[in-house]
């Protein structure tokens, strides 16, 4: 390359007549300010958690409303369509305001509201400048108690929608989730995190409208409120616009998973695929469980962080992908360990070895003091690192909230990290980390990968 | 708004420094912005600069290979890097008890990155990788920002490919590295942002005493990039095999940002008022009023506004069923860009889009990543880190004339048409 005339070879460049310097040690770290905060229920049955952060002027909004598919099966269930088009139309329109109207009044004080349901609940999220906070509770309550779904709305809703369902089915992530979740749940309800087209198309403003009245329910729900105003002024506020927000019953919680066994991992051909997703899963704990902590950590060291083993391993040493993680994902009454990675075709098979081969470490060798203690600091710190402004802290906690807990979950999580032995980790990891209790999907093209999979094993070729 | 206090010094090697404290939370987002993007790389090495940004993170003199991952992660911290047409950025936000630590990571993969043939062959797959998850596996993959330029550019510095192509990227030398490390990788030609938990004195002597002694080297001239706007309309088809229908963009040219700020803030207002919330001119005509497209958006910027120097572009992208025409599309674009331009936007709209502007910025200068990156880009781009706090009160004075002549120089005959076809024609 001709960027210089002359320039240093790459070994003049890579040292210095000092040579290499030590690493500088860390400092003391300040404690995270107190946050004062307010969690109650209302009369009505919402809970309210108001935390103040005043980093900004600003107010953040997370409405977490259970929304779960009352029948024991997605199978002839018209739920998932049904609360689909519901999410897509509650911000088009009410008695008082046109879908434009909303908007507007959102913009004027540089606010948004946004509607997004899965499988376990609605969320309405949103945020405006603290001087509109009552514009954005009137705006949620007006929705919330007086949404008309109007029909031409809902008609071009649910056409958009079956297009959108169109676009995301062509994505590999999405074709590779789908069948993971139907591998691991059937047709459980939660498996279902997209209805089908012709299940949308057939959809009515009347079912839209009756399930809103059945479920849009406060009892059940969680308002989280961060932002720069007190918390019980918050609260106040949001008793003052929602008290109104009534109905019978409690909001639809979805019904415990079945748990992740180990097994097979099931294969799903995509035709000309230059590269492949593989999705394994196994069973986790949920935050509550005493040894969460302990397999956090052991997530970390296996793939949930860059200075994994899984990332070292594959990205960093072989160069099989550029993306590879673990993490857990929390479900009704549990939670399981899932691991991601996206290959090259030609070294999927190697790229799943290899990660069998990170599984049956973990779990048999006891990691080291110095990775349960990189992995803690991590930990730690990332908490602080994502929690730092106020929207990461609202998601964070109405999380939390839809696991049961309140922010003294968050405040007490990095004594109960800094408690975690090598032992402990080490133990959980034998349970939870074995290459048996794990199964999943790859997705890819049959031609190229079959016959090394089929040498591999332990994958269930069709 | 209320100004945060910038404090800005430069080192005797050149190094530019910005800090922002901010002791709200005790977390400190370091970054070390370049001055160096794809848009400098030599033809016959598409892909270059994005390939040496992932080597940059492969070792220096004092740590092994995979040892800045882990010091960062091992104090708590979070880190990354990306490559922008004109710069590249590192960065890195932790506990501020790790402040000093990562000023030592930085500077010390500045004064002397440790490029070995080994490292470079493993990063060609990773990158590799990188593009068949982005791009070649992906249905709209690098749509716009990679299809778009060689439709409205015909230089080799606009128009290429910056993630690159594979045979230009497997071609890469160990030497060629060292050649780019030295040309642009100087103190000089680069902007070191610190933002959020700091004592500023304190930082000023850690600063100099980790990038104090990275000897100065000379300073590459920066070429102009600069080339004639599209004489008519260009056009350009694509076909996508895995797209499940067809898509376009349409692009512009825009005033440049360091010399004519004002007139390039006017099209930022003007992308708020085309597809910003359900009551924008676009949002309501073409998907709740036609109802012909299933999105669109448009934006200044193939990265975002303010993220590259002239030549900038405006761009508006939509995705619509294969049973809409595209040139219907297209007119109906016009069409409310010629309304615009009549009749400018109203003054409603206008408020509407500088409040959302406000909260934005406000949102984006509390997330400690966002606001630390924007101060490097922002000094480093336009010299002045201070614009990013300046931009709501800037936005807010751009009127609604501004915004119709701006509308009105989005001409259909001095712009790009870039028309994704899916394979199949798209099917019902």
């Amino acid at each position: 390359m001709n960027a210089v005339t002359t320039h240093r070879s790459a070994e003049e460049i890579g040292r210095t007549e000092v040579g290499p310097r030590p690493l500088p040690e860390l400092g003391e770290q300040r404690a995270a300010a107190d946050l004062s905060s307010v969690d109650t229920v209302l009369d009505n049955g919402l809970r309210v958690i108001a935390v103040r952060r005043s980093s900004v002027p600003v107010v953040e909004l997370r409405l977490r409303i259970p929304f779960a598919d009352p029948a024991d099966t997605s199978v002839g269930s018209a739920h998932a369509a049904r609360a689909e088009v519901l999410a897509n139309t509650v911000l088009t329109g009410t008695a008082t305001r046109t879908r434009v109207d909303i908007d507007t009044e959102l913009a004027l004080v540089g606010g948004e509201l946004d509607a997004v349901v899965d499988p376990e609940r609605l969320a309405l999220s949103g945020n405006a400048l603290v001087s509109g906070f009552d514009t954005l509770l009137d705006v949620l309550r007006d929705v919330l108690t007086g949404a008309t779904h109007p029909a031409d709305e809902v008609e071009r809703e649910r056409a958009r929608l079956v297009e959108r369902i169109r676009l995301a089915r062509s994505q590999p992530n999405v074709i590779a989730r789908e069948a993971l979740q139907r591998h691991l749940y059937g047709d459980h309800p939660y498996a279902k995190e997209m209805p089908e087209a012709d299940e949308v198309e057939v959809v009515t403003r009347d079912e839209v409208v009756a399930l809103h009245a059945a479920a849009v329910l406060p009892r059940g729900s969680v308002l989280v409120v961060v932002g720069d105003v007190e918390p019980a002024d918050a609260v106040r506020a949001v008793d003052g616009a929602l008290g109104s927000w009534t109905g019978e019953g409690e909001a639809v919680a979805l019904r415990p998973l079945p748990a992740v066994e180990g097994g097979d991992v099931a294969f799903v051909h995509r035709a000309g695929a230059v590269q492949s997703q593989i999705r394994l899963a196994g069973r986790g704990l949920d935050r509550t469980d005493p040894r969460y902590s302990a397999l956090q950590i052991a997530n970390l060291i296996f793939g949930g962080f860059f200075s994994s083993r899984l990332v070292e391993n594959i990205r960093e040493d072989k160069g099989y992908t550029y993306s590879a993680r673990s993490h857990p994902e929390f479900t009704p009454g549990g939670a399981a360990l899932m691991i991601d990675a996206d290959t090259a075709s030609e070294v999927t098979a190697a790229a799943l070895l290899e990660t069998r081969y990170e599984l049956g470490r973990l779990s048999l060798v006891s990691p080291t003091e110095a990775e349960v203690d990189t992995a803690r600091r991590y930990a730690i710190g990332s908490l602080l690192t994502a929690t730092s402004s106020q929207g990461g802290l609202a998601s964070f906690l109405v999380n939390l909230a839809g696991l049961g807990l309140g922010i003294e979950w968050f405040t007490g999580h990095p004594e109960r990290l800094a408690g975690v032995t090598v032992e402990q980790v080490a133990e959980v990891a034998l349970e939870f980390f074995a290459p048996s209790a794990f199964t999943g999907v790859v997705v890819g093209d049959a031609d190229v990968l079959a016959p090394r999979l089929r040498a591999l094993g332990g994958v269930a070729l069709s | 708004m209320a100004l945060p206090e910038l404090h800005r010094f430069t080192l005797p090697n050149g190094l530019r420094v910005v800090l922002a404290p901010d002791s709200s939370a005790p977390v400190v987002g370091v970054s070390v912005h370049y001055d160096v993007g794809f848009r400098s790389e030599p033809e016959g090495r598409t892909g270059f600069a994005h390939l040496f940004e992932h080597l940059m993170f492969q070792g220096s003199e004092s740590l092994e290979k995979l040892a800045h991952f882990r010091h960062v992660q091992s104090s708590g911290g979070t880190f990354n890097g990306s490559t922008h047409p004109d710069y590249t950025d590192y960065y890195q936000v932790l506990p501020s008890a790790a402040l000093e630590r990562a000023l030592f990571l930085e500077a010390d993969r500045m004064r002397a990155p440790k490029i070995t043939e080994e490292n470079l062959r493993n990063q060609i797959d990773v990158v590799k990788e990188e593009i068949r998850l982005n791009v070649l596996n992906r249905p709209y993959g690098g749509f716009p920002w990679i299809l778009l330029p060689p439709v409205l550019f015909t230089t080799f510095p606009n128009a290429h490919n910056g993630y690159g192509d594979f045979v230009d990227l497997e071609n890469a030398t160990v030497d060629d590295c060292a050649a780019f490390f030295d040309a642009y990788y100087a103190p000089g030609n680069a902007v070191l942002t610190v933002a959020g938990d700091l004592d500023v004195e304190r930082t000023k002597s850690l600063v100099d005493k980790h990038f104090g002694d990275v000897p100065a080297r000379p300073v590459p001239a920066r070429p102009s990039f600069a080339e004639d706007a599209p004489k008519g309309e260009r056009r350009a088809e694509h076909t996508d095999k895995l797209a499940p229908m067809p898509a376009l963009a349409l692009g512009y040219r825009i005033p440049d940002p360091v010399t004519e700020v004002e007139g390039y803030l006017a099209y930022l207002v003007l992308a708020g008022v085309l597809t910003d919330g359900d009551g924008s001119r676009l949002q309501q005509r073409l998907v709740h009023g036609d109802a012909i497209v299933v999105d669109v958006g448009a934006g200044c910027g193939l990265f975002g506004p303010l993220e590259a120097r002239d030549p900038d572009t405006f761009s508006v992208t939509a995705i619509h069923p294969p049973d809409v025409p595209v040139e219907r599309v297209i007119a109906a674009v016009d069409e409310e860009l010629l309304k615009l331009a009549e009749h400018g936007p109203t003054e409603r709209e206008l408020a509407k889009v500088t409040a959302r502007w406000v909260s934005t910025m406000h949102r984006e200068h509390d997330r400690l990543t966002s606001r630390t990156l924007g101060l490097g880009s922002a000094e480093l781009l336009f010299g002045r880190a201070e614009l990013l706090y300046e931009l709501p009160e800037k936005l807010a004075a751009v009127t609604a004339d501004a915004v119709a002549a701006a509308a009105k120089a989005l001409r259909a005959d001095a712009r790009a048409v870039l028309i994704v076809k899916p394979a199949d024609g798209g099917t019902e």
